[in-house]
């Protein structure tokens, strides 16, 4: 069994309002330094394959098909 | 002509969709299972307003590979008539049969109340019986409904003309605040290069009498019904 854990993140130049809210909130609990936060999402898979090749081609084209938009998203994993 | 209403887990406004169509429009409509197969026969294919599969992973995400989509696409393919409100619209773009994509409103709230948008081009089934610069007021009731599409893809839709509706105030003017959600370009609907495929987050089935406050969305259902009829020269295409 392999674990496998999804990064989605905004791409540059895609507004993120959600990220701005945080940031604002960072800035007003005293948090000067930080200069930008941008929001993403976060997933971690079970998979039941016989080879880490096998995991990181099949777990691309569910990134490519349906876990990450790729009009706005980029993705990365880590296979454990 | 005949018009189908897909319903997914999690639609909401099919009712509205089918109740304006067939006792307003006078129209044949069928509610259209999400689960089943397309059947044969239809000129015109509504995805309505809702939050199918409760919105979950992206809206629009999941909706893309119900099973009655494929056929949704090839419909689409042969020049069917496919119009995506709302829910819809985001679904026809995570499908890939309309451009770009519907993203979290820029206020980060939801937003609901009536809008303004300017009829762009007259040239498409959906927009064929109103005026270039015409006003329609129609509700919104979206989170997320800002339109975002790459400076490239953009310009192709402005080259192409497929930006049939913009955001505007009561006088028609690009206008701040008059954008509900913060698309870019203030894009209220897009249509695919064919234009047969029309996507808008306005709701025009909440805008088809005059005791829902407006009559503009008629307009849109109108156009498509004299659209069909001039097809019906031809061949069915469903």
């Amino acid at each position: 069994m392999m674990r496998v854990t999804i990064f989605v993140s905004l791409k540059e130049g895609v507004l993120d309002p959600q990220g701005k809210a945080v940031e604002r909130s960072l800035h007003s609990l005293g948090f000067a330094e930080v200069q930008e936060v941008r929001m993403g999402k976060y997933m971690e898979l079970s998979l039941n394959l016989p080879s880490r090749e096998e995991a990181e081609k099949r777990v691309r084209e569910m990134c490519a098909r349906l876990l990450a938009n790729p009009v706005i998203e980029d993705y990365r994993f880590e296979i454990e | 002509m005949r018009w189908g209403v897909i319903v997914f887990p999690g639609s909401c406004d099919e009712q509205d969709v089918y109740d304006c169509l067939k006792h307003v429009v006078k129209q044949d409509v069928e509610f259209l299972w999400h689960g089943e197969n397309l059947k044969n026969g239809f000129d015109c294919l509504v995805l309505p307003g809702g939050f199918s599969y409760g919105d979950y992973l992206r809206a629009g995400a999941m909706a893309r590979f119900s099973p009655i989509m494929p056929g949704v696409v090839e419909f689409a393919a042969r020049g069917g008539l496919v119009l995506g409100i709302c829910n819809g619209f985001q679904i026809l773009c995570e499908a890939g049969l309309l451009p770009g994509v519907l993203t979290r409103n820029s206020s980060l709230q939801f937003v609901c109340r009536q809008v303004y948008m300017r009829l762009e081009e007259t040239d498409t089934p959906f927009t064929c019986a109103g005026k270039k610069g015409q006003l329609l007021k129609l509700p919104v009731k979206h989170g997320e409904g800002c339109y975002y599409a790459d400076p490239a893809t953009l310009e192709r839709l402005r080259q192409n003309r497929q930006i049939l509706f913009r955001y505007v105030d009561g006088k028609g003017k690009n206008a701040a605040g008059a954008n509900p959600n913060g698309s870019i370009d203030d894009i209220a609907g897009v249509c695919n290069t064919g234009r047969n495929v029309f996507g808008l987050m306005p709701h025009p089935e909440d805008a088809t009498e005059k005791i829902l406050g407006s009559e503009d969305g008629l307009k849109i259902f109108l156009s498509i019904v004299a659209a069909c009829e001039k097809r019906e020269k031809g061949a069915r295409v469903g």
